[in-house]
């Protein structure tokens, strides 16, 4: 591939990095670098940061046990009403977080479909508790693994499990056996895309877990309130999540994606 | 400055020669857009004061944006196009005044205080504070930062009362709406809220509500692009009707 | 004795497949048609992979019609192999065992041996994607034999593969199928293939059995155009009355062998003879012709001629030199009577 890239591409392509990148250099220009590691050291940063890491983790694995089955289900069988299971699968994807919140209290919460019933029979709340944080970050974390596992299912050939059905394998064990490995990468892909968005949700989880340090305030909700009071500390936080989210990105990047 | 004085006056001979012959307005008379920042607690009151404003001074049109005071506070030190900051702290008020962002001094044009917000009727038999740190009560509280939560911890240290919320909420609406969804059996909120919402809470008052009164200052910008409209939207809060208005929502006089 | 008793009922789309088929123990049986005939249906629904819209499927006296894939006694050579791309050469070939339930190490043993028989001891930590075609088929054929099937099952195992390599690979797979104590069911569109690896051909054209029998009998009395061309063959089919043979047109041939009824009357193209004038003395299989098209075939020329009956004829260099040979030229055509072959339609 030679020549001169075309002015029509080369200008828009550069203006948008720009508007992705600058962002990123404002908050960078603006850090407080000089109380930097007194402010990161505060018990409240600590405590927000371990909880955003520990919850964005839960919600992956969630998704990926439960998403992976999904995505097989649909890429692989055809069943009635398969188009509309997919749309509602990705429609958290355009839904915004906020109205995901309010629809898991309506099902989580005490007055909630399900809520209720678990309140009285188990004694369980999930509402304002970690649990529901990761149920709110799973529930928009999730469709980026299940569209990232189809389209990888999608693309790998069908028959390899014809082949492993013929030499004995029943289905669970050519899904195990060979159809996962095979798709691998597009689980990993799709994990890591989850876990991202995991780690970022807001809307969600401030509606459907509340905010209570320690227990359901999370990075971004902890970015969010500092801007009330002290925008330094929201600045400091903010940059300590995208550090965060840069080096995980990268470190699986290395070990998973093969992407040239 | 200058050119707001050019936009001003330019929205003016609008407003004049729209409004044709009837009524010819005198150069002091209002017109044109104002936009007001106003404390999300001031919804109800302010969008009808709006209204009532509109139909005194025919011609003008209020646009309102509502939200938390210190984002607010931010916004228009960040350079948000507003004619009137109202809000429900002095402390946010503060920052807009120290930016040199005020024209004039701040008018405290309402009070609010706190009571309980719990579900219609009032299941939990609640009465005062000290019923809050029951076990089995679930209550919202708004977060610190904002100035109902810097209220409910004046209230709380006056009432002596110790509470574990299950959630601190990022605005005092958002900690209602926890009472209204029954997610929570009481919040700590603003009367003016609590009266709001009337067909799904009861307010409870509590005495050391008194010990936590919030003040609502409003103040004309100076980067405005309407200071006529804005001195004569804050001279309108001020006046009598608005004032009933506001004790109608559930707010006290200075 | 019977070991495999198949009647085939399947559709595809509005493609109809309906075919018997029997095997007995050690034998080769290869299907053999054009593009779209129906056998990779066939070898799939044999498979358990197509379902059966009727008919039946007996193994050994065992209905095999409603077991699903994984547990029926078969092996299958995919025509793309499809080894799985992310295990080793041997753990491709242990994968079976292992779904049998054999232990990891019992199945590695296991398929060491078989790849030790295929000569790729030394590939056998290798990836599909570092083999060479060849070596990849005699993987795939390993892996299918390591589960020690009852009926084996080819899909064009020799299609992917270069001339050269189709070759040695051809005779190795010989030598293979010998061995194998089951039925072995085997799908090519190449009549070379068939004739080699078989010990029976059954010929499939739009979903159905038109004509089966061992190599010798196809070749030299083929029933249908496609395996006329096949076996290089100019094919009739009319009414004999003795030792005359009508097709319908009303031209008659004159042949050697005795026929009455419907009959098919063929000759090889190189029995053709070629004349720019009637030949002198006028031999009783003489008709007039036109040539239609011309090309080059090994070390002769192929005519394709027009004319009472479509004909090709294969002629030296030498003599396609002396006919001035073009499009739309005029010229005579002769066959021997003892060139040609007769028999009946029946049958």
């Amino acid at each position: 591939m030679t020549g001169r890239t075309p002015l029509a591409l080369a200008v828009p392509a550069a203006v948008g990095l720009a508007f992705l990148v600058l962002p990123l250099v404002g908050l960078l220009a603006r850090t407080p670098w000089s109380d930097l590691p007194a402010r990161l050291a505060a018990p409240g940063v600590v405590e927000a940061l371990r909880l955003s890491l520990g919850t964005a983790t839960a919600a992956t694995v969630v998704s990926v046990v439960l998403g992976v089955p999904l995505a097989w289900l649909l890429a692989r069988r055809a069943f009635p009403g398969r188009r509309l299971v997919r749309a509602l699968v990705t429609l958290p994807l355009v839904l915004p977080p906020v109205v995901g919140g309010v629809a898991l209290l309506l099902v989580f919460g005490r007055r909630g479909l399900l809520g209720g019933w678990l309140e009285s029979a188990f004694g369980i709340t999930v509402p304002f508790t970690t649990t529901a944080v990761v149920l709110a970050e799973t529930f928009v974390a999730m469709p980026f693994l299940v569209i990232s596992v189809e389209g990888a299912l999608r693309a790998a050939n069908a028959r390899y499990e014809e082949a492993a059905a013929t030499l004995g394998a029943t289905p669970w064990m050519a899904f195990r056996r060979v159809t996962l490995p095979l798709v691998a990468p597009g689980v990993a892909a799709g994990a890591v895309l989850c876990w991202a968005r995991a780690l970022g949700e807001f809307g969600a989880t401030i509606t459907f877990a509340g905010n209570f340090p320690g227990r359901t305030q999370t990075m971004p909700l902890a970015v969010y309130l500092a801007l009330e009071s002290d925008p330094a500390a929201a600045i400091v936080l903010s940059l300590l999540l995208l550090a965060v989210s840069v080096a995980i990105l990268a470190g699986l990047r290395e070990r998973w994606m093969s992407t040239p | 400055m200058k050119r707001s004085t050019v936009l001003g006056a330019l929205a003016l001979v609008l407003v004049a020669s729209g409004c044709g012959g009837q009524s010819r307005p005198s150069s002091a008379a209002p017109g044109g857009t104002v936009t007001v920042l106003a404390a999300a607690s001031l919804t109800e009151s302010f969008t009808q004061l709006g209204k009532d404003f509109e139909r005194a001074n025919p011609g003008t049109h209020v646009t309102f944006s509502f939200g938390g005071s210190s984002t607010l506070a931010q916004q228009i030190t960040a350079g948000a196009p507003a004619d009137v900051f109202a809000s429900a702290s002095p402390a946010n008020m503060k920052q807009v005044t120290d930016a040199g962002l005020a024209a004039g001094e701040p008018y405290t044009f309402a009070r609010n205080q706190l009571v309980i917000a719990v579900a219609k009727g009032n299941p939990k038999r609640i009465t005062g504070l000290a019923d809050l740190t029951g076990p089995d009560v679930k209550v919202a509280l708004c977060a610190r930062a904002v100035p109902c939560g810097a209220a409910t911890t004046k209230a709380l240290d006056a009432a002596a009362v110790k509470l574990t919320p299950v959630t601190l909420e990022q605005d005092v609406k958002a900690a209602l709406s926890k009472v209204r969804l029954g997610e929570v059996d009481a919040a700590l909120v603003y009367r003016t809220d609590a009266r709001a919402a009337a067909a799904d809470v009861d307010g409870v008052e509590f005495p050391e509500s008194a010990k936590a009164v919030n003040d609502y200052p409003i103040v004309a910008l100076t980067k405005g692009s309407n200071p006529t409209g804005a001195t004569a939207f804050v001279a309108y809060v001020r006046s009598q009707p608005a004032a009933a208005v506001l004790a109608g929502a559930g707010f006290q006089r200075p | 004795m019977t070991l495999l008793d198949a009647h085939l009922v399947a559709s595809a789309g509005t493609f109809r497949l309906d075919v018997a088929l029997n095997a007995a123990p050690g034998e080769v049986v290869a299907l053999l048609g054009p593009n779209g005939a129906g056998k990779t249906t066939a070898l799939r629904a044999l498979a358990g992979l197509h379902p059966l819209a009727g008919g039946h499927i007996r193994l050994d006296g065992t209905p095999l019609d409603t077991v699903p894939p994984h547990r029926r006694p078969v092996g299958v050579v995919f025509q793309d192999y499809l080894l799985f791309p992310h295990l080793s050469a041997l753990d491709n070939v242990a994968f079976g065992p292992r779904c049998h339930g054999v232990g990891r190490a019992e199945a590695r043993r296991h398929a060491t041996g078989w790849l030790d028989r295929m000569g790729l001891a030394d590939q056998a930590r290798a990836r599909p994607r570092q083999l060479s075609g060849g070596q990849a088929q005699r993987v795939a054929l390993a892996r299918a034999l390591a589960v020690e099937p009852v009926l084996l099952l080819l899909d064009e195992p020799l299609a992917a593969l270069d001339a050269r390599t189709r070759l040695d690979t051809r005779a190795h797979l010989r030598r293979h199928l010998a061995e194998h104590p089951g039925v072995t069911i085997l799908v090519t569109h190449d009549p070379v293939d068939a004739m080699i690896l078989a010990d029976r051909i059954v010929i499939i054209e739009h979903g159905r059995v038109v004509q089966s029998g061992d190599a010798a009998t196809v070749t030299r009395q083929p029933r249908t155009d496609y395996v006329a061309r096949l076996v290089g063959l100019n094919l009739y089919r009319g009414h004999g009355t003795g030792h005359v043979v009508t097709v319908p047109g009303g031209w008659a041939l004159t042949t050697t062998d005795l026929v009455h009824g419907e009959a098919f009357v063929a000759f090889p193209p190189a029995a053709v003879a070629l004349h720019p004038e009637r030949p002198a003395g006028s031999p009783r299989n003489t008709w007039p012709a036109t040539v239609d098209g011309v090309e080059r075939h090994g070390d002769h020329i192929r005519v394709h001629l027009t004319g009472p009956v479509d004909t090709a004829a294969d002629i030296t260099p030498a003599a396609a030199a002396d006919l001035d040979l073009a499009l739309g030229r005029h010229l005579w055509a002769a066959v021997k009577a003892a060139e040609t072959r007769a028999y009946p339609a029946a049958g």
